[in-house]
């Protein structure tokens, strides 16, 4: 069962010291060459953040796809992908050992494959409402001739001065039986809501933790854009919906599509808020990951269940970045 | 050429930082790993006063947490406090070290009847920390009668109004108990009968949340009517709201201790021999209890506590509750069950 000692350390050192070299050894084919003097000098400049990448981004990766085709003993194996599949598969091989009466019993398990639709159809959910949400309040903040507009800019900042952890937490003393609206509701004589501990609770959660990340996309490509477009297409006839549809629509795709990016993804991996606002009801994707390598201590299918996370979610990107494909709108990609 | 060199030397400057913090933790450091509010924290405090030894405090929430952690590297702790069935665990796959008792003076306040139990046949490994039960905590302005049996649990009498634990053993081991079988239970009949019992009752939505640390303040603020809990816990809340009770159902229940080890290879072996002889002295034993509220093994500290500790039922139950309570027992070999049935008990919508 020592699954997580199968990786022996020197290994992880090996991969390290590879990686350094390669890069070291890029860095030094650039300056050999000397042609683009300008470019040479970027490489330089970007190489701690290079190294920084490599071990922090480009290793776990590695590491990830390391352990999803190996088992506990580090020999290859595909069985992490049938585990994804069927989450009784590990029951279901116990139970042939059992007799019939035990037999009798196995089928497939489809916990981790609905675990994934639901977290997908979550946070399809979220991002279509922060979208909603976010749209006209990025309207707001990008119009020059609103007083309140940069009011609404610091509004949308300050919280995220704090911790998302504790802003999650704060939310159950407002959803609570005992809680605030709760309190409000039954001093006003109106019977008490179950607002925690359920779907919507985790859905506000979310819709609340990733708006910023909608909204200032938006903002910043309604901010850059030329006002005179605007008074153009009104001295060509167009009235102000015709506008909007026109030309503030198009022009703001491209943050549209940032903003997308930036929520959807957080939003499948999340694993907090549901078990916090959602009181462990519902199990997203996250949750699922983090207990096979926390709880169950199974890092090999747990990396196998997050490399199919990581595929899925390069694929939409993909998909999106076929919308945008200029990356206008500050794109991750 | 230049900024090769730079590029080098910053290389040079990571590697150093990544070797030097492993150089310095050397003397004068215990890592202690320990349940989430398990521990008077002025305890740490006076420990390193008297010691000038610094304890790095870490916390988990379930034995499982704390297994794969311990797994996964042991020496990174040295003293660690897993119940009954882990040390067992822990023990058979040969990552705890064997205490040298000779340097516990404060062996001899440990409970008699707690010495040598079947998690650590020969008392090699393991001393007592706490011990306690898992029962029911209720308010009983919420209940229609006084709570006796697991049925309340599953019986449909209190919709949306009970924290279950999300821990997978006391979760399925109180579904076991539900249905008159061992906790222990490795008969895949007898374990997929507790799953469906406990996905009937999400089903049906009488469950309001599935958490473990949370419940008691949860409790005390009186979120739901009906809590599964261990014993300190639910003293906890009681002290803290009056309306609450606990009671170790009528079935029988699970008996715990949870006790204080040594990791194989642990880096600080006698600062972790001075801790757990610290933990084990009358005087700290007493503070730790009466903070934490779960049954004391020390001798000393019950002592001292007097009647407050021993007219508690809660925390000292008669023998004839005691005698319905079973131990949990390791179950590793059919560990697989429990981790799919429980994970399609908390996918079941």
């Amino acid at each position: 069962m020592n699954q997580i000692g199968s990786m022996p350390s020197w290994a992880i050192w090996a991969v390290l010291a590879f990686f350094i070299l390669v890069m070291a050894g890029i860095i030094f084919i650039r300056s050999k060459r000397g042609k683009d003097n300008l470019h040479r000098g970027t490489t330089a400049f970007a190489s701690p953040y290079t190294l920084w990448m490599i071990i922090f981004t480009v290793l776990p990766c590695l590491l990830i796809g390391y352990y999803a085709f190996t088992d506990s003993t580090g020999t290859f194996t595909l069985q992490n992908f049938a585990h994804f599949w069927d989450s009784n598969y590990a029951k279901n091989e116990l139970y042939m050992q059992y007799g019939p009466e035990a037999a009798a019993l196995i089928r497939r398990g489809t916990v981790n494959v609905d675990t994934l639709t639901y977290s997908l159809w979550m946070a399809l959910l979220c991002t279509i409402i922060c979208l909603i949400l976010a749209y006209p309040t990025a309207m707001i903040m990008a119009d020059r001739e609103l007083k309140m507009s940069s009011a609404i800019v610091v509004l949308f900042v300050v919280p995220m001065w704090m911790n998302f952890l504790l802003r999650t937490i704060a939310w159950m003393s407002i959803l609570e039986d005992q809680g605030l609206i709760n309190q409000l509701l039954s001093a006003l004589g109106m019977p008490k809501a179950q607002l925690m501990y359920n779907n919507n609770a985790v859905l506000l959660g979310m819709v609340y933790n990733f708006l910023p990340f909608m909204v200032f996309p938006i903002y910043t490509v309604l901010g850059k854009m030329d006002y005179k477009l605007h008074e153009a297409a009104q001295d060509l006839g167009a009235n102000s919906f015709q506008t909007f549809i026109r030309v503030t629509a198009p022009l703001s795709l491209p943050g549209v599509i940032s903003g997308i990016t930036m929520v959807f993804m957080p939003s499948v991996t999340t694993f907090f808020i549901p078990r916090i606002l959602g009181g462990g009801n519902t199990m997203m994707f996250g949750d699922l990951i983090e207990s096979k390598f926390l709880t169950e201590g199974d890092w090999n299918v747990g990396s196998a269940l997050s490399l199919i996370m990581m595929v899925l979610i390069l694929i939409s990107l993909g998909i999106l970045r076929k919308a945008d494909p200029e990356g206008e709108g500050g794109g991750l990609m | 050429m230049k900024k090769l060199t730079s590029v080098l030397l910053a290389l040079v400057l990571v590697f150093a930082s990544l070797a030097l913090p492993a150089a310095a933790e050397n003397a004068g450091v215990v890592n202690v790993f320990n349940w989430e509010d398990y521990i008077c924290e002025d305890v740490l405090q006076m420990f390193e006063q008297e010691t000038g030894i610094k304890v790095n405090y870490m916390r988990f929430t379930t034995n499982e947490d704390m297994m794969v952690q311990v797994r996964a590297d042991s020496s990174k702790f040295d003293v660690v406090f897993p119940s009954d069935y882990c040390i067992e665990r822990l023990a058979a796959e040969g990552l705890l070290e064997e205490i040298d008792f000779s340097k516990i003076t404060n062996f001899n306040q440990i409970a008699d009847n707690l010495l040598n139990p079947d998690y650590d046949k020969e008392n090699k490994y393991s001393i007592p920390y706490m011990w306690g039960t898992v029962g029911i905590l209720y308010n009983s302005t919420m209940v229609k009668e006084p709570i006796t049996s697991w049925a309340s649990l599953f019986d449909g009498s209190y919709p949306n109004n009970i924290f279950m634990m999300d821990s997978i053993r006391d979760s399925m081991g109180v579904a076991l108990k539900y249905l008159g079988y061992s906790m222990n239970s490795k008969n895949p009949l007898e374990l997929e009968a507790a799953k469906e019992v406990l996905v009937k009752q999400k089903k049906d939505g009488l469950v309001k949340a599935y958490q473990v640390d949370e419940t008691k303040d949860k409790m005390v603020a009186g979120e739901a009517a009906l809590g599964v809990m261990w014993t300190g816990d639910a003293l906890y809340a009681i002290d803290l709201n009056p309306d609450l009770e606990y009671v170790i159902p009528e079935e029988g229940s699970n008996i715990w201790v949870d006790g204080m080890v040594i990791p194989k290879n642990a880096e600080n072996y006698e600062n972790a021999l001075k801790f757990i002889d610290f933990l084990c002295r009358p005087d700290i034993a007493k503070m730790n209890c009466e903070e934490i509220w779960y049954s004391c093994p020390n001798k000393g500290a019950i002592e001292l506590m007097g009647s407050d500790y021993i007219d508690n039922l809660d925390i000292n139950p008669p023998e004839e509750i005691i005698e319905k309570c079973e131990f949990f027992s390791d179950v590793n070999d059919v560990l697989p069950i429990y981790t799919a049935l429980w994970n399609e008990v908390k996918n079941s919508k």
